[in-house]
């Protein structure tokens, strides 16, 4: 059979997708540090994207994603699921309240550097695009197998968010560049 | 480490990001070359929603805006199968649903056409499907609606879904579209899909095995996601 094509989620996604508030993956039980993730959503003039909506996947503290697949001996942590969604508000910002995963298992014994995977739709988007969020401060993105796999720097750079202090709290400041001369690496996969 | 992944996107299916038909994909297409990567354990699992993601009455769209009446219009049900690649079920996935309402207007700020808004519909539900991969829902036949892409430009009727299944790979959001709907093929977003065939298969079949005497007619629309990879490959990067 073939796979069923995909399609926008328009201009009015929010009314079926982001009534409840689902950008906060982290409970007070929830173990790891917690971490604020922000940005923008821009289009290829540069302009704020206000009808974006953004997913994320994580793993937890320990490096374990909450899915019978991952069968590593790591623990997991009942009060974390690791997914969240975020419409981007009338500035074109998203954020996500979560906490920073550890690294899991790439190919060949390799580890890949904590991560976030990403998920981009908007109006005008006809297929959601796939991305990945790196932490700027994390030594482990010099040997990450799917960062080193981006050719250059510049685009390489376009994955790693920089960290920041708000308010005595870290914040991760991540824009998503749909097109243009900074865009975004979107992966096929 | 084993991975047993999953297909890879079939382009042949989905539409390109940058169609010129449809205006607002025009700044929104990424244009660089997508990096290949192969699957990892990030990309084959997924989040999974438990049972409390979904309330009985978010399967009837006709009585679920929280006011003690029925919606206006036609009464429709959908339903249909969630499956892969090689057809098999894939059971227990959340699906959530949005339209218009039967006059062609989505309770939603941004949507300023001059259609009445009903007070009994909000046009929002979830479902989940069944172990054999079946869902259902009663709600009302959206109508078309003008939108600013062209000139005289009517989407078709059409009702949204949003789908995880087992991975994060697996998700897909899409829409369906009522067989013999004139507008069918002028829409700029249908058309984007590449082949006749894909655009065939989002349009929704009438089912009168579905259909209920006195009550509503019946609609099937089912669902193929990425079906997964026979043998697990030992993940190699290259
Ligand atoms: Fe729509």
């Amino acid at each position: 059979m073939k796979q069923t094509p995909s399609q926008t989620v328009g201009p009015f996604y929010s009314l079926g997708l982001t009534q409840k508030r689902m950008n906060v993956l982290a409970s007070d039980a929830t173990l790891g540090e917690r971490i604020r993730i922000e940005g923008y959503v821009f289009d290829g003039d540069g302009q704020a994207v206000p009808d974006a909506m953004v997913e994320i996947w994580q793993a937890n503290a320990y490096g374990r994603y909450n899915h019978p697949d991952d069968k590593q001996e790591k623990p997991l942590d009942p009060s974390f699921l690791g997914w969240g969604r975020s419409g981007t508000d009338k500035m074109g910002v998203f954020s996500f309240e979560t906490i920073k995963p550890g690294s899991v298992p790439g190919p060949d014994e390799s580890v890949q550097a904590p991560h976030i995977n990403v998920t981009v739709f908007a109006r005008g988007m006809l297929v959601h695009a796939y991305t990945r969020i790196y932490f700027g401060d994390e030594p482990g993105n010099a040997t990450d197998p799917v960062l080193s796999s981006i050719k250059t720097k510049v685009r390489r750079q376009t994955l790693i968010a920089a960290r920041e202090e708000k308010n005595g709290k870290p914040v991760y400041r991540f824009d998503i560049r749909l097109q243009g001369e900074n865009e975004t690496v979107f992966f096929d996969m | 480490m084993k991975i047993q992944g999953y297909n890879p996107r079939d382009w042949k299916s989905h539409p390109p990001y940058h169609f010129e038909g449809y205006a607002s994909s025009m700044k929104r297409a990424p244009l660089k070359r997508l990096a290949k990567m192969k699957q990892t354990l990030s990309e084959i699992t997924g989040p999974l929603f438990g049972p409390e993601a979904v309330q009985p009455r978010d399967t009837d769209l006709t009585r679920n805006a929280g006011t003690d009446g029925e919606a206006m219009g036609e009464r429709v049900i959908i339903v249909g199968r969630v499956l892969d690649e090689d057809e098999r079920p894939v059971p227990n996935t959340f699906i959530e649903i949005w339209q218009a309402n039967a006059a062609g207007r989505y309770h939603h700020e941004v949507d300023q056409h001059r259609a009445p808004l009903d007070p009994n519909f909000i046009g929002a539900g979830r479902c989940m499907s069944n172990e054999k991969g079946e869902y259902r829902f009663l709600t009302v036949k959206p109508g078309p609606y003008p939108w600013l892409n062209h000139p005289n430009a009517w989407r078709p009727s059409h009702i949204h879904l949003s789908l995880f299944g087992p991975s994060f790979v697996t998700r897909l959001v899409t829409q369906f579209f009522f067989p013999g709907d004139p507008l069918i093929p002028m829409d700029p977003i249908l058309n984007s899909v590449p082949s006749k065939s894909g655009r065939q298969r989002l349009i929704a079949s009438y089912a009168h095995d579905v259909t209920e005497p006195e009550w509503a007619l019946g609609y099937r629309f089912d669902i193929v996601l990425r079906g997964r990879q026979q043998t697990p490959f030992e993940s190699d990067g290259r």
